[in-house]
């Protein structure tokens, strides 16, 4: 590994250098983040820029609700909703929730293993920059000629391959964004494996960090899939292959398959390092260790092997032998067991604990009851017979936001409020959370309970007009959403608050916090931490 | 651990996962192959070969225990016709659509329009004859020295009485007088029912 100069003090002693700008202990300005190898500076990059995007996919999911808010076309041309329904799916997933959780990783995972850093921390740099030349590609399909392309998140075939110019982009921003999930899922094995520091064994690390590690090997074996798919799709796009053309010889159904083999672990990708955070902050706030940690271990492990076995469950209609809607109907309910062993588990720890009731424990129930919810709507869409019923209705959409909005979303709440005092040594302003938390609340079940309703009478997603049954539930839900999206801005204002001008934090902010980046580091953490490995006892 | 030791172990680390991230890239592609054999051999949606299993889709309206035999005849009355149908009989289950041929031609010095009558035997066998597609329908203008070829296509009700097992189809060509061409037909176009 070849270093900056500042690496020294990683200890690796091999400091030397083309390093010719002068700076005492770390660069400044531009290029202290451009240039960054550490993994707090590269977090944070993370975590701000996961922030911009979710502004981004939450204005797109604006301009859906206004145009859902009654009937008829009234404010946008039915081909840019569709766009704006792809990428903001798209966005909000790749740009918002995945690299916010990969921020929380850098963060914490070094300073919660005792390591110095990440294992490979110029290519940790790479993995973070690749990240805004392929959100400018998404953003920048939006004015390809044609606009946007509007096929959906999933990107299906046939539509993929006839779609236009956009469509190029957003396969090159998928490339780029695999490339960067790729490269820092290797670097979070890698760091967990490698690099703990002595007496810190596999099974005692925060669970934070077997979720994380559980989450990488995911990624490492599910996005190339993704990668190959998108491939396939440029090559019948443009080189006359027919992996997906009928016409040729392929077959449209094909891409599905490949997609879900992907896209069904995507979905723990993004759930499993939230279970993480959850795990951390509960106990913290009952003031008891985590109930059941190595049954929280291997469950984790369980939903990540199942989540290989279950992709055709979104697929249920595309007219699979009944055999194998059969398998999978099973295989799936099968998730449902070690699932529950983790929310009983998180239950277990809070029973006769110390509760108090600040910010992160807050998102932390609120995590706990609405993903439990989407968890029961996601098991009433696995049985066949009532999923091809309600199959791309907006009962899915509840489903899912649920668990991605009120599941994933709440818990990086939960882990933003609960690190703020460590990462700045500032305190947020505990009022203004709890607001931002009970306004999140309200108008996240507003927005899409509602929507449960709307999908059981029969709405289908992704259509800009609906028929006049539907115009009640709409209007609420679309007021729900202008709601958490303006609370969503109080939330930035708490978090630029805290950083300016909250009260100084404590070394150990929260009582029950027992992991060693509360324990053994000051806050805010020091730029370079364990640079000599802590003593674990 | 020396840091040494853990940067060589870093890379072992690193080289791994890169072999699985690109053996799972090449796996998205195996799939394209092995979705076809898969499909091949379970015989779902299978674009590409013609569809094997068709003939054993099996017609409940076909009555698979019995066989009736179909035996055909061809007449002209007065007229310098030769009109034979290419197959004596056929067998076939009631319910089963069949398909035959027949032949006529014009062995006189000139073009004349002609009209076929079917009659069955036995009598009563002729509810039971469903024709779906027959030269009777409409009359047939031949000019002199040619010859068609023309189908018959049919279905025998599964309700024909048990005892008869055999069937035979007449057809016997009148000529039709001049004042009663329709003209669709001397133009040699397909339409008209007259049978």
């Amino acid at each position: 590994m070849s270093t900056a100069t500042h690496d020294a003090t990683h200890g690796h002693g091999d400091a030397h250098g083309h390093d010719d700008h002068a700076h005492a202990h770390k660069p400044t300005g531009a290029m202290r983040w451009i240039g960054s190898t550490n993994h707090k500076d590269i977090g944070t990059m993370y975590l701000w820029f996961s922030f911009t995007m979710f502004l981004v996919g939450g204005a797109m999911a604006m301009i859906i609700r206004a145009e859902l808010f009654q009937p008829g076309l009234q404010i946008v041309r039915p081909e840019f909703f569709n766009s704006m329904t792809t990428y903001h799916g798209l966005i909000m997933v790749f740009g918002a929730i995945m690299p916010a959780f990969v921020g929380f990783a850098n963060w914490l995972i070094p300073m919660q293993i005792g390591a110095p850093d990440m294992a490979f921390p110029r290519m940790n740099n790479l993995s973070f920059w690749l990240l805004p030349p392929a959100a400018l590609l998404l953003i920048a399909a939006q004015f390809a000629p044609g606009g946007g392309a509007g096929v959906g998140w999933t990107m299906y075939a046939p539509l993929t391959t006839q779609a236009g110019p956009a469509m190029d982009l957003t396969i090159f921003a998928v490339h780029i964004l695999g490339m960067s999930s790729i490269m820092g899922s290797i670097n979070i094995i890698t760091t967990i494996l490698n690099m703990r520091a002595p007496g810190m064994t596999l099974m005692k690390m925060p669970l934070f960090c077997w979720t994380w590690l559980i989450t990488a090997y995911l990624l490492v074996a599910s996005m190339p899939v993704l990668a190959g798919a998108v491939t396939m799709t440029l090559t019948d796009r443009h080189f006359g292959t027919s992996f997906f053309n009928a016409a040729g010889g392929g077959d449209p159904v094909l891409y599905q398959h490949i997609f879900w083999f992907f896209g069904h672990p995507e979905v723990y990708i993004i759930a499993i390092p939230a279970f993480g955070v959850i795990s951390q902050v509960i106990p913290a706030f009952s003031r008891k260790p985590l109930f059941g940690y190595a049954s929280m271990v291997y469950a984790t492990a369980s939903i990540a092997i199942l989540s290989f076995m279950v992709w055709a469950h979104h697929m249920y209609t595309v007219g699979m032998p009944v055999e194998a809607q059969l398998f999978f109907m099973y295989a799936t309910t099968l998730i449902a067991i070690p699932t529950g062993v983790k929310v009983f588990n998180w239950v277990a720890t809070m029973w006769k604990g110390s509760l108090t009731f600040e910010t992160p424990m807050l998102f932390a129930l609120g995590f706990l009851f609405l993903f439990t919810l989407g968890g029961f709507t996601g098991l009433v869409l696995s049985i066949t017979p009532v999923d091809v019923q309600i199959h791309d209705t907006y009962y899915v959409v509840a489903h899912f936001h649920y668990v991605m909005v009120a599941g994933a979303l709440f818990s990086a709440f939960a882990g933003i409020y609960f690190w703020l005092p460590k990462w700045t040594g500032r305190m947020y302003d505990e009022t203004l959370g709890k607001w931002h938390f009970w306004l999140s609340l309200i108008f996240f079940n507003v927005t899409f309970f509602v929507q449960h309703f709307l999908g059981l009478a029969g709405m289908p997603r992704r259509v800009p007009d609906y028929a006049l049954q539907f115009a009640e539930f709409n209007a609420i839900s679309s007021v729900g959403a202008f709601g958490f999206g303006l609370s969503q801005l109080l939330f930035l204002y708490v978090v630029l608050k805290c950083i300016t001008s909250g009260p100084k934090a404590e070394q150990k902010q929260w009582e029950g916090a027992d992991s060693i980046e509360w324990t053994h580091l000051p806050s805010p953490a020091p730029y370079h931490s364990f640079a000599t490995p802590p003593v674990l006892k | 651990m020396n840091p040494g030791q853990t940067e060589n172990a870093n890379w072992r680390m690193f080289a791994r996962l890169s072999v699985l991230a690109l053996l799972m890239f090449g796996f998205g592609f195996a799939m394209v192959p092995y979705y076809k054999k898969f499909c091949e051999v379970t015989g779902i949606t299978n674009l590409l070969q013609p569809n094997a299993k068709q003939s054993e889709i099996t017609n409940s309206q076909v009555d698979k225990s019995r066989w009736v035999t179909l035996e055909f005849d061809a007449n002209t009355h007065g007229m310098p016709w030769q009109f034979a149908p290419l197959q004596r009989s056929v067998r076939v289950h009631p319910g089963e659509m069949t398909q035959v041929e027949f032949q006529i031609k014009n062995n006189g010095s000139g073009a004349l329009v002609g009209q076929a009558i079917p009659s069955y035997g036995p009598k009563q066998g002729a509810a039971f004859v469903k024709k779906l597609e027959c030269f009777c329908f409409r009359q047939q203008a031949l000019a002199a020295g040619e010859t068609r070829r023309m189908p018959v296509q049919l279905v025998i009700d599964p309700a024909l009485p048990a005892n008869v097992n055999t069937l035979t189809l007449s057809y016997t060509f009148f000529e039709v007088p001049a004042a009663d061409v329709k003209k669709s037909s001397a133009a040699g176009a397909a339409n008209g029912k007259a049978g």
